[in-house]
């Protein structure tokens, strides 16, 4: 994984709440055996009409959404499934970070396992974020702040093992695989085996 | 002070315990693994020149976009498309390479993951479960930990058969009273998403407990702890006792003699002590409920068959769901038309919830201009049911009988619901789109379903009620 320190960004909003994985990448795209090129397929069926143009109302595809890599939306984002193809999608397309007052348990692990920054805000930050489109934040993911243009910081709360893994840019399995010892230890000593 | 079921299974499976900078190490006893979320995950200890740690607690199916008309060549394989062959072609291969042992199309056990655990005895009391798929929720029916992971997880547990975690807060779903007939399991777990909301379990285990609860058998357990995932919970639990010994005793992988005996004593150990604490506790008395409906695009969005969808508004995220769906306020489902009917899934699929369909259907005709599929969960389940005729009374009645898989669940398989269609659907999600482009999905129980199809509206099953 590549080391996720600072993102410097103008920020694109979806502020519908409960926003799927369903809607991130429709379960159609996931006849696949690689992660990569899963941004074409990100929000496709809010992205693009039955015939695949584009959706001019759809935020990401408005002119001033190009570039933005952060991604903030209503309450409860990334819930059903545990499709790691979201995650890998919103990466692709170029979302570092996104941003809501709840974020789903299994996607937000999805994520920090690949550089893609979940970050929880209160509701009166959500707030201001979502009546304030295009706002440049600066997020530093060691410090767990995130400051707004007015120079106000907020912090947004990480868990410390996540945050040094995507500080130093480390893969958790390398951590699992150091434990070697203790899982042999804990399999001869256990009372009863599945 | 006492523990949980939830406290005791996860105590019990810490290879190293959690501190301020590093999660816990969980071990993991049972990885169930499918086609879809699993090549990239082989592609890494491919490229890490990793082997498999633990063959023997890995069970293989193929389920998501597996075609459910019958497949003998690779070319009946293409109507699924072609990612799905080639995902389909390199489960088999990455299992054949790795060593695990995979219910494939030869298999009479291939069929929905979160429905061959059970019904080959793997899952059992006590156990930590796992797979990449958020349904794994089902299989805490059991008294396991089970849990959805993602790939990356999915790869650490096949690397090490441990997982980094931090422990969750628990919450009690409390049930009293009884269920009217015409009531169930499904209905039971609509209400308690519709009452916590789509995020009111987000970072909890839930317990299901009480006298409703323990009323409840296997399938309908299964049911039940199925969703918990719908109301944000990544896992809920029952506490297992002589009904789940009952449905376990005799399943291939099921411990036998002197071990099955150990392993009930075991077992009993588990349930929840009486001055155990939750963080959370919620009630609900099954005598309140009717027949649950979704009207919206989240399972939360629920009401009772006859009543009227809620007013919007103004609310931008409910009133685009009503948008969506085609719905209006102040007026019940009841007048909806219906095109698709779906009885089937991870939620629905076992011979009972068939059996409830079968009750409904049988001696009745599916209303003209409807499609009815019906899609068994399992290879055996499919055969169970064929040896008692219920193949027949759906033919007869003019649905589809098809081959086991998750099918128009969420629609990979080339089983999907037409721009614009409304489907009532046995399943577990009603999102935007989840069961085709532009699907409208109306969540519900398989007696309503089949209710559903009969009369070509949503339609409150209980004036159908008949015996088998």
């Amino acid at each position: 994984m590549t080391a996720v320190t600072r993102i410097r960004s103008r920020t694109a909003v979806i502020p519908t709440r409960d926003i799927d994985t369903d809607q991130i990448i429709p379960a159609r795209f996931l006849t696949t055996t690689s992660r990569e090129g899963l941004g074409a397929s990100l929000f496709h069926d809010l992205r693009f009409d039955g015939n695949g143009k584009p959706r001019p109302e759809f935020v990401l595809n408005q002119p001033e959404a190009q570039g933005c890599e952060i991604l903030v939306a209503g309450n409860n984002f990334g819930c059903g499934s545990s499709r790691e193809h979201a995650p890998w999608a919103l990466l692709d397309f170029g979302i570092r970070a996104v941003i809501s007052t709840e974020i789903a348990d299994i996607f937000r692990n999805n994520s920090l396992k690949n550089g893609l920054v979940p970050i929880i805000v209160n509701e009166e930050t959500l707030d201001f974020l979502l009546a304030n489109p295009g706002i440049e934040l600066d997020i530093d993911v060691a410090q767990s702040t995130l400051t707004l243009p007015d120079g106000n910081v907020v912090e947004f709360p990480i868990d410390a093992f996540a945050r040094y893994c995507l500080v130093e840019g480390i893969d958790q399995l390398g951590f699992l695989q150091l434990q070697e010892k203790r899982i042999k230890e804990f399999e001869e000593q256990r009372t009863w085996t599945p | 002070m006492g523990s949980t079921l939830f406290e005791k299974v996860w105590s019990q499976h810490i290879v190293a315990p959690e501190t301020a900078d590093t999660p816990a190490v969980l071990y993991i006893d049972l990885h169930l693994i499918h086609e879809v979320t699993t090549p990239q995950a082989f592609s890494l200890l491919r490229e890490k020149g990793l082997p498999v740690r633990r063959t023997d607690l890995t069970l293989a199916t193929m389920d998501h976009s597996t075609p459910t008309t019958p497949v003998s060549t690779f070319k009946d394989l293409l109507v699924a498309g072609e990612g799905a062959a080639g995902q389909v072609r390199q489960m088999q291969q990455n299992c054949e390479d790795f060593g695990i042992e995979l219910h494939g199309f030869d298999s009479p056990h291939r069929g929905i993951v979160h429905v061959i655990g059970p019904e080959l005895g793997a899952t059992q009391p006590g156990k930590t479960i796992v797979c990449g798929d958020s349904h794994t929720s089902t299989h805490g029916a059991f008294g396991a930990l089970a849990f959805g992971i993602g790939t990356t997880e999915v790869g650490h547990v096949l690397a090490t058969q441990c997982l980094l975690q931090r422990k969750p807060k628990t919450m009690a779903i409390e049930v009293d009273g009884t269920f009217a007939a015409g009531v169930g399991a499904k209905d039971l777990i609509l209400a308690i998403i519709g009452k916590i909301g789509v995020d009111g379990g987000t970072g909890h285990v839930l317990e299901y407990r009480g006298p409703a609860i323990e009323a409840l058998d296997m399938d309908q357990r299964m049911t039940v702890c199925n969703m918990s995932i719908e109301g944000g919970a990544r896992a809920g639990m029952i506490a297992p006792d002589d009904t789940t010994f009952d449905y376990l005793c005799g399943r291939p992988r099921a411990p036998q003699g002197a071990d099955w005996d150990a392993a009930v004593e075991r077992w009993r150990g588990l349930a929840t002590d009486d001055d155990a604490a939750f963080d959370r506790t919620v009630r609900l008395s099954a005598s309140d409920l009717g027949p649950m409906v979704t009207f919206g695009t989240n399972p939360g969005m629920v009401i009772g068959v006859n009543e009227p969808v809620p007013d919007a508004g103004s609310d931008p995220s409910f009133r685009k769901a009503l948008d969506y769906m085609q719905v209006s306020p102040g007026k019940p489902l009841t007048e909806t038309a219906v095109d698709v009917v779906f009885v089937g899934s991870c939620t629905n699929s076992r011979l009972s919830d068939l059996q409830q369909a079968a009750s409904i259907i049988k001696g009745r005709k599916v209303a003209d201009g409807v499609r009815m599929l019906v899609v068994p969960g399992s290879q055996q389940i499919k055969s169970e049911a064929e040896q008692i005729g219920l193949d027949r009374i759906f033919s007869e009645a003019g649905a589809e009988w098809r081959e086991a898989g998750c099918s128009m669940c969420l629609g990979m398989n080339g089983d999907t619901v037409g721009e614009g269609q409304l489907s009532v659907s046995t399943s577990n999600r009603n999102f935007e789109g989840r069961q085709g482009i532009g699907a409208r999905t109306v969540l519900a129980s398989p007696m309503t379903a089949a209710a559903s199809a009969i009369t070509g509206r949503v339609t409150d099953p209980r004036p159908y009620l008949a015996d088998l």
